[in-house]
């Protein structure tokens, strides 16, 4: 994995958005900070954070479809050289993908045969999304359907079929499993490891740890609109290999390991605490932690605790 | 329909009914009755039915009009379904190039203003819209009687045909020269209502998830309303074009009267102030036919062009 080329490097990244409160001051809410990614090509990383954490704003901003009162910060470098507004537009849809939530993207009063060639009638076109189809276990009939005569599955499958037909170097996916129960959500993550077994980076944001380490090769841990860990996932085997206090408490969290979750919630972006994000929910918690907490390098992967250390 | 249709005309003969209109004052004018023998009323109210119980009367009156006979009109001394054949032909072409014009204009400045949602274009469309939505419809067609017809001079100032000239002489050309002023005032007051609703649907379509996911795989902003935009937009302006038929009826009793243009709109006027109950109940009737049939033509087309009424059935 160390040897192959970077496909995506996210850096410092920030989602912000400008908000009129009560009389016409404005305050700019910071929904994602000080996030950090890379994801190499044939890596598959899973993002993993709870709810309403601003994860979708996050596969939004990479290709360039946040809200139009959005302002992202920091720096995406994409292949190489800086994915600017003008690149995103050029690049999505091709090299870089997206497979949305649910099945409220595709549109509803059109035939998802069609949809999927995004409405051109080419005949070779239509030869690779047959065979798409047909690797996806869907019926020749398909083609000529429309989304609500699909079960939520096929539709899944249907979105997915939108990233193979690219032939794109970097998939995003965004919650691509939620509603689906075990086997089809298996199923669903296991065409995502196939697109990263052919070489193009993906990147799958979801709530669902357990999942996520079952297919991903990393996983970086997503809190309160910024990343507190990155970590192979082998590390997710014992608790000790962990480095963040959120991470631990995440992984005790797991029915496997416990089932015990800690007390309190997520803090709300505009009541965010001094210095580390965790702090109020962590059991490590001083003074010190009240300060701008860098992300370091920690046995092989990285972490938002100024308290994690080498050994 | 039909439940609809006698629950109108039910309606509509319960408001006449207890309406101070008299038969016989409204036929024979208040000075000849004056001077009438007691007898001679007697026998007049008798041909009237002026006894006779309301709901009498009006299984008499729908017994005859099931039967193709409306009555006679009193104030054209014709036949009701003869009066409402002629008035219904000036008034149609006038309502349906009406009806064409705002529905065609409103739809694709809706889409325009939709899709440029906050931009110039989009608040210029909008302010006209809003201001049109506000203005009446006569004061709209005085304005541009006046501006046409009295100050350029370049349109005739009412009536459907030239005065002065038989009927064999009047051209096609002559008629659609009177159709102009009242099927625009008709028209431009249509506009604003279609391409408001367009443009509040079009810029729902333009937010949905839908359009963003599109937009993510690289669609261009053309390519994205001619796939998904028409598409989604279509369904709500058919219901709102065929409901909008009563609109322009509505709105056609008004223009017609101040161009003097002589429709049905004009008619029912006419009909209701000169107490011609034969007449305006037929003209009821007629109206309610057509916004009815109207609403029911667009129910048909829903379930023929939307996929998830026209095939949602068969798949269970």
């Amino acid at each position: 994995m160390e040897n192959k080329k970077t496909i995506l490097d996210i850096h410092n990244f920030s989602v912000s958005f400008e908000q009129y409160g009560s009389g016409f001051k404005k305050t700019t809410l910071p929904v994602i900070h000080n996030l950090d990614i890379t994801v190499h090509q044939g890596e598959m990383v899973a993002i993993v954070g709870s709810s309403g954490s601003g994860k979708s704003l996050l596969a939004h901003g990479i290709l360039g479809i946040q809200p139009y009162n959005a302002t992202l910060g920091g720096e995406i470098i994409y292949n190489g050289e800086v994915l600017t507004e003008e690149r995103k537009k050029a690049l999505r849809g091709s090299e870089i993908v997206l497979v949305p939530q649910g099945t409220s993207y595709l549109d509803p009063l059109m035939k998802v045969g069609p949809q999927v060639l995004k409405g051109k009638n080419d005949k070779k076109l239509k030869e690779r999304l047959d065979k798409i189809f047909k690797g996806y276990n869907l019926r020749d009939n398909v083609y000529n359907l429309y989304p609500f005569e699909l079960s939520g599955g096929m539709n899944r499958r249907i979105m997915v079929s939108t990233a193979m037909m690219a032939q794109p170097k970097l998939v995003v996916a965004d919650e691509p499993t939620p509603g689906l129960h075990m086997e089809m959500a298996k199923k669903v993550m296991s065409h995502f490891r196939e697109l990263a077994d052919n070489g193009a980076g993906v990147l799958v944001i979801t709530h669902d740890l357990e999942q996520a380490i079952e297919v991903a090769d990393r996983i970086v841990v997503f809190y309160a609109g910024t990343t507190l860990e990155d970590a192979d996932v082998k590390d997710f085997e014992k608790e000790e290999t962990l480095r963040h206090p959120y991470t631990k408490a995440l992984w005790r969290a797991m029915p496997k390991n416990g089932f015990k979750f800690i007390d309190g919630i997520q803090p709300y972006v505009k009541a965010m605490p001094e210095g580390c994000v965790f702090g109020p929910r962590c059991p490590h918690f001083t003074e010190e932690c009240k300060c701008a907490i860098p992300y370091k390098n920690v046995k092989d992967g990285r972490v938002r605790c100024i308290k994690a250390e080498e050994n | 329909m039909i439940l609809l249709i006698i629950a109108v005309s039910v309606a509509s003969f319960v408001l006449i009914s207890v309406s101070p209109i008299d038969p016989l004052q409204a036929n024979i004018g208040q000075a000849a009755l004056g001077s009438m023998s007691a007898e001679q009323i007697e026998k007049l109210q008798a041909y009237w039915g002026v006894g006779t119980p309301a709901y009498q009367r009006f299984f008499s009156w729908a017994a005859d009009f099931f039967r193709g006979d409306m009555g006679i009109s009193l104030l054209y001394r014709q036949p009701v379904a003869d009066v409402i054949k002629v008035k219904l032909a000036n008034s149609l072409y006038l309502m349906t190039i009406a009806w064409l014009i705002s529905g065609i204009i409103g739809f694709i400045m809706g889409i325009i203003a939709g899709i440029n949602k906050g931009r110039f274009i989009d608040k210029a469309i909008k302010g006209y819209s809003l201001l049109i939505a506000s203005t009446p419809a006569f004061w709209l067609a005085l304005v541009l009687l006046m501006v046409f017809a009295v100050w350029l001079q370049i349109l005739p100032i009412g009536l459907s045909v030239p005065i002065g000239v038989e009927a064999s002489g009047v051209t096609f050309a002559d008629k659609i020269q009177h159709a102009i002023l009242p099927a625009v005032t008709l028209s431009i007051t249509g506009i604003s209502n279609i391409t408001l609703h367009t443009r509040e649907k079009m810029i729902e379509i333009m937010e949905s998830d839908y359009v963003l996911f599109s937009r993510a795989r690289g669609e261009s902003t053309y390519n994205i309303i001619k796939n998904h935009g028409i598409r989604n937009v279509m369904l709500p302006a058919i219901t709102l074009q065929f409901g909008s038929i009563s609109e322009i009826f509505g709105g056609s009793v008004l223009v017609e009267q101040i161009f003097s243009y002589p429709g049905l709109g004009q008619a029912a006027v006419t009909a209701g102030l000169g107490s011609d109950v034969p007449l305006l109940l037929g003209i009821t009737v007629i109206s309610a036919v057509f916004v009815f049939g109207g609403n029911l033509i667009a129910n048909i087309l829903y379930g023929i062009i939307d996929p998830r009424i026209r095939r949602g059935g068969k798949l269970s």
